[in-house]
């Protein structure tokens, strides 16, 4: 992690630099409470933005003239950023994609070409559609199975399972860092241990992880680490896959184009190094350069400051919430952030968005693309507040009492 | 009552509310109130596509006239169901086909809904179309 000075945790003050969170909805101060799915921008980042298409928008890696090194520099100085927030070993190792998806779509499609009949994969039963869909999708190209690792009624993996599931035939592991439906951390400097007696690789999602506590992915010793600029304060279609260069060796070139070649004849095409071999054209400068000012952010604040605060918001808002007669929090392990998934009994998750709404306080309802959760606990989705920094208990008060209304009018 | 005269009256119940937390409540008592649909009905065959919340919809020619009974598993989105049947249960075939859905607007019921369930009503609305076209050939053959 980056060790720059650090600033006084002062929600106030923080507050004000996110101008989203001055407007009012349906006549209310907005409450943010959907964190999980995005986070809001501090001006800083919007700026950013705007300074780089106002002042040296330009083509990067290929340009001779300044504009285009400037560029260059600041797209690059973001990965150096990501780099250290991560704990990566080398620059090369990061490589810029479109967000987690993205990501972990490099990953299963590389593996479509090291996969064989027989060789098993497994998945969490706590993982986002995101996870699952592209690694059925590798099954079914490559013969390969796909097993589920279960979990226990608090949200909490089973370990015992797990290790029952590993053997020699175990080529990759995925699981996410933290569950974006229940707000579970996994264990998974563990299950990467555990992988990696049997020779498995393992692609962790840190999608909800990264703008919640810090992350060292050599600490961790994860192959894989991908994860999202815009649930980290930063700009939406960027974000990173992580990979050892040994493994990003190893996988073959998602896309064809312009950037990732080094040598084109029609005969023959040799690949560029990493990072560029999986960066086939243009990218996403001002989301890269975007990305690296929301890391600068982040320090500023200390990740550490962060996840102390939030898991204070945390715990007063699963205590007030419990107040409630009749409500049921999804996900009650200790290890967890700050996302509270819950259902008023007898009541439809989205009849309790919609009156939350009303009263400008916005929350996520349904399956939270976690279908498998929701089917393991027999409901059709749950409501979810998932709180960021930027969040005060004030906000949580209105939340409780909000539902306390939707209560009392659904019932 | 003509599908005009109905809408009329809705936006008139409508407009007797000040705010949108008051029609809401009204949604949710019509919601309550609309009848049981027949468990029978109750199956995936007969649910709408489109919708986030479950929606089961039946309908029946009745001489000549088209029922249609339905459920949902969401209170509010079971009384903008409720809101759609009063208006369409019980005319006949070609009403329906022909009919201008003037209320949706008028009450600012799409507006007010979320994205998801803003499709949902369209995809409800399509549906009962759909099988008022297909009665409405049913009658002509």
């Amino acid at each position: 992690m980056n060790q720059t000075a650090k600033i006084p945790f002062d929600v106030t003050a923080i507050r004000k630099e996110f101008p989203i969170l001055q407007r009012e909805v349906n006549g209310y101060p907005l409450v943010y409470f959907d964190n999980a799915a995005t986070s809001q921008k501090p001006q800083v980042v919007i700026d950013s933005i705007v300074d780089y298409y106002s002042n040296y928008n330009a083509n990067i890696h290929r340009g001779v003239h300044a504009l285009s090194q400037e560029a260059t520099d600041a797209y690059e100085a973001a990965r150096k950023k990501i780099q250290k927030f991560i704990g990566a070993e080398k620059q090369h190792e990061v490589i810029f994609t479109s967000g987690t998806t993205h990501s972990i779509n490099i990953v299963a499609n590389g593996f479509s070409h090291l996969l064989k009949s027989g060789d098993e994969i497994l998945v969490s039963a706590m993982e986002h559609h995101s996870n699952i869909v592209p690694w059925q999708m590798l099954c079914e190209r490559t013969g390969a199975s796909l097993k589920v690792i279960p979990m226990n009624e608090d949200g909490t993996l089973i370990m015992e399972d797990y290790q029952a599931l590993l053997n020699n035939n175990t080529k990759l592991v995925f699981v996410n860092h933290i569950s974006n439906a229940l707000g579970t951390i996994n264990p998974v400097k563990e299950i990467i241990a555990q992988a990696h007696e049997h020779g498995a690789a393992v692609l962790i999602d840190g999608a909800q992880s990264c703008a919640h506590q810090s992350v060292d992915v050599q600490e961790l010793d994860a192959d894989f680490y991908v994860s999202s600029a815009h649930k980290m304060c930063g700009p939406t279609g960027i974000g990173f896959l992580y990979g050892k260069e040994s493994w990003l060796n190893k996988l073959p070139p998602y896309q064809g184009g312009g950037e990732m070649i080094k040598e084109v004849t029609f005969e023959k095409t040799t690949y560029a190094e990493l990072p560029h071999k999986f960066e086939a054209g243009t990218p996403n400068v001002s989301g890269g350069i975007a990305f690296g000012i929301a890391i600068d952010y982040l320090n500023s604040i200390g990740l550490q400051a962060i996840a102390d605060y939030e898991n204070e918001l945390l715990e007063y808002g699963t205590e007030q919430l419990l107040t409630i007669p009749g409500l049921r929090i999804y996900g009650t392990t200790k290890a967890k952030t700050s996302v509270i998934s819950f259902n008023l009994e007898g009541v439809h998750p989205y009849d309790v968005g919609t009156i939350l709404d009303k009263l400008g306080i916005a929350v996520r309802t349904g399956h939270h693309c976690a279908q498998p959760i929701m089917d393991f606990y027999k409901i059709p989705g749950t409501v979810r507040a998932s709180f960021s920094f930027y969040n005060t208990t004030e906000e949580i008060d209105r939340l409780v009492a909000g539902v306390k209304r939707a209560q009392q009018m659904l019932i | 009552m003509t599908i005009a005269e109905i809408q009329e009256e809705i936006i008139d119940e409508f407009a007797f509310f000040e705010d949108w937390m008051q029609r809401y409540e009204h949604m949710i008592a019509l919601g309550k109130s609309l009848p049981l649909i027949d468990p029978q009905y109750k199956t995936d065959e007969f649910i709408i596509k489109g919708c986030q919340s479950k929606v089961w919809l039946h309908a029946e020619l009745q001489d000549g006239k088209v029922m249609l009974t339905a459920d949902s598993d969401a209170i509010i989105t079971k009384g903008i169901v409720a809101l759609l049947i009063r208006v369409f249960s019980g005319q006949s075939p070609e009403a329906i086909v022909n009919a201008d859905l003037a209320f949706v607007d008028e009450i600012g019921l799409k507006e007010h809904l979320s994205p998801t369930r803003a499709n949902g009503l369209v995809s409800m609305i399509k549906q009962i179309k759909l099988y008022a076209v297909a009665y409405q050939s049913q009658l002509k053959a």
